[in-house]
């Protein structure tokens, strides 16, 4: 039943499918805009107190998303600071909670991706006296298929999350409701083929995305750009 | 676009600056400490405007080091280095550098140019033309990283004079090359040196050392056992160190 779904192309479900993807790919670009340049700036610098940075920066990898949800939550309810925004419940408070998840996996992922390389760089970024902003410009992309992983990190943690989108987005059909939110829903309600349906469109775009960075990587390797 | 406007790298031209010279350099009292290891110490230099200085001495002896503190990727401990009267932090983007293993970016060979040239705020039109003096724009479009070791320290130098350098430093260059790359290595710091660019260069390479130097510091222990013109230096050195090295001896 759950492959029938899948095939007869039912439009529920690819509404479904299509929210997911809006939101996740939409918070794993802001994660990456945000991820990147704080990954780089870290990585190529010294300053005191660096090392209770990169503590923190790891630390957040493992923010758990029913907190962010919450915090989140706080901040857009109505009686909350950006509570006039009428943001609460709606795609791009999930957009939001996703992006506070992942940026901080993109960005102590891409620190260390750049600090690999700006070891191998840095004497020679030196003797050619770049600026900061060339610097990090140059390393960004140098790295950029590395960082394409990253990316994709980033992206497998916000598609298969459910603490923070449900508890921003509230679950609302033909609204809200993404795959991992629909899943725990439908499960509980003792419709399983839909669920197995979502679960199976998941896997496939977790399969898809990761073969397609794993052709670009092998792709560059074999250009000598990895 | 006429033949007029397109800037271009002529291998022939001489430098022209408007700035002071840097030259000739000072180096007084120089010291180098690494975790209380001392790597320079009490190290007096002088070099003259023009030429090829050629450094030499045992593993350990501090050529590398003193290179690094010459250009001002590293800062002494002690003592000081005059560039023209200025530091070497200050004057650092009017060198250039290429190391022992040529540090390539993850693009092509024409877009390694280009990094330099941009950086440098150089017309990119310079880079058909400097490929070309390196042997190497039949490969412009090609990775860098996937030429040969030869290929790359071409690469590597023409990145180098992309930056229109006043002083060129080379460390050990040419280690571990062929010899039809090192020929080709030494022709363009042969031509460069005829512009004026001041070259300063690490080698182990007796032969090599012979073919480029106008003069030879020769560092033993972290201080220059002698410093006096090549014709002098290889048939009669004064220092029993230098002696020794020639001769293949260890240097203690």
């Amino acid at each position: 039943m759950a492959v029938q779904l899948v095939i007869s192309g039912d439009a529920d479900l690819f509404e479904i499918v299509g929210l997911s993807l809006r939101v996740s790919l939409s918070a794993t670009l802001l994660a990456c805009l945000i991820g990147f340049p704080v990954g780089a700036l870290v990585a190529i610098s010294r300053f005191p107190g660096r090392g209770a940075v990169l503590v923190l920066m790891n630390a957040l990898m493992g923010l758990p998303p029913v907190v962010v949800g919450l915090l989140v939550y706080l901040h857009l309810s109505r009686s909350g600071p950006l509570g006039f925004l009428g943001l609460l419940y709606t795609p791009t408070a999930m957009i939001i909670a996703q992006t506070i998840l992942i940026a901080p996996i993109v960005a102590a992922l891409s620190r260390q991706v750049i600090e690999d390389l700006h070891a191998e760089y840095a004497e020679q970024f030196r003797s050619l006296c770049l600026s900061r902003m060339q610097t990090v410009t140059a390393l960004l992309w140098d790295a950029r298929y590395s960082l394409l992983t990253v990316g994709l990190a980033g992206f497998g943690r916000a598609v298969a999350e459910v603490g923070a989108v449900i508890i921003v987005g509230g679950n609302i059909d033909h609204l809200t409701r993404v795959m991992t939110t629909a899943i725990a829903l439908e499960t509980s309600k003792g419709d399983l083929a839909l669920a197995l349906a979502l679960g199976l469109i998941l896997l496939v775009i977790a399969l898809g995305v990761n073969a397609a960075v794993q052709g670009l990587r092998m792709s560059a390797r074999r250009q000598a750009y990895v | 676009m006429s033949n007029a406007q397109i800037a271009t790298f002529s291998p022939t031209a001489q430098r022209v600056t408007t700035d002071p010279c840097l030259l000739p350099l000072r180096v007084r009292d120089l010291g180098l400490k690494c975790a209380e290891t001392s790597i320079l110490h009490g190290l007096d230099l002088d070099l003259a405007p023009r030429g090829c200085t050629v450094i030499m001495g045992p593993n350990g002896a501090g050529k590398s080091m003193l290179l690094k503190l010459l250009h001002g990727l590293i800062q002494p401990t002690a003592g000081r280095i005059e560039w023209g009267g200025k530091s070497p932090t200050e004057v650092t983007a009017r060198q250039a550098m290429v190391f022992q293993k040529p540090v390539l970016l993850r693009r092509s060979v024409g877009a390694n140019i280009d990094f330099v040239l941009k950086a440098r705020r150089k017309p990119l039109t310079q880079r058909d033309s400097l490929l070309e003096h390196v042997g190497l724009l039949h490969k412009a479009r090609d990775p860098a990283r996937r030429l040969s070791g030869g290929e790359a320290q071409r690469l590597a130098l023409a990145r180098a004079l992309a930056s229109e350098p006043e002083v060129l430093f080379l460390d050990e260059a040419t280690a571990s090359l062929d010899p039809a790359s090192v020929k080709a290595i030494e022709d363009i710091i042969l031509d460069a040196s005829a512009r004026g660019i001041r070259i300063i260069l690490v080698t182990h390479d007796i032969g090599q050392a012979k073919r480029l130097a106008d003069d030879v510091v020769f560092l033993q222990g972290g201080r220059v056992a002698e410093h006096s013109a090549a014709r002098d230096f290889f048939p009669n050195p004064q220092s029993p160190a230098a002696r020794d090295y020639l001769n293949g001896r260890l240097v203690f």
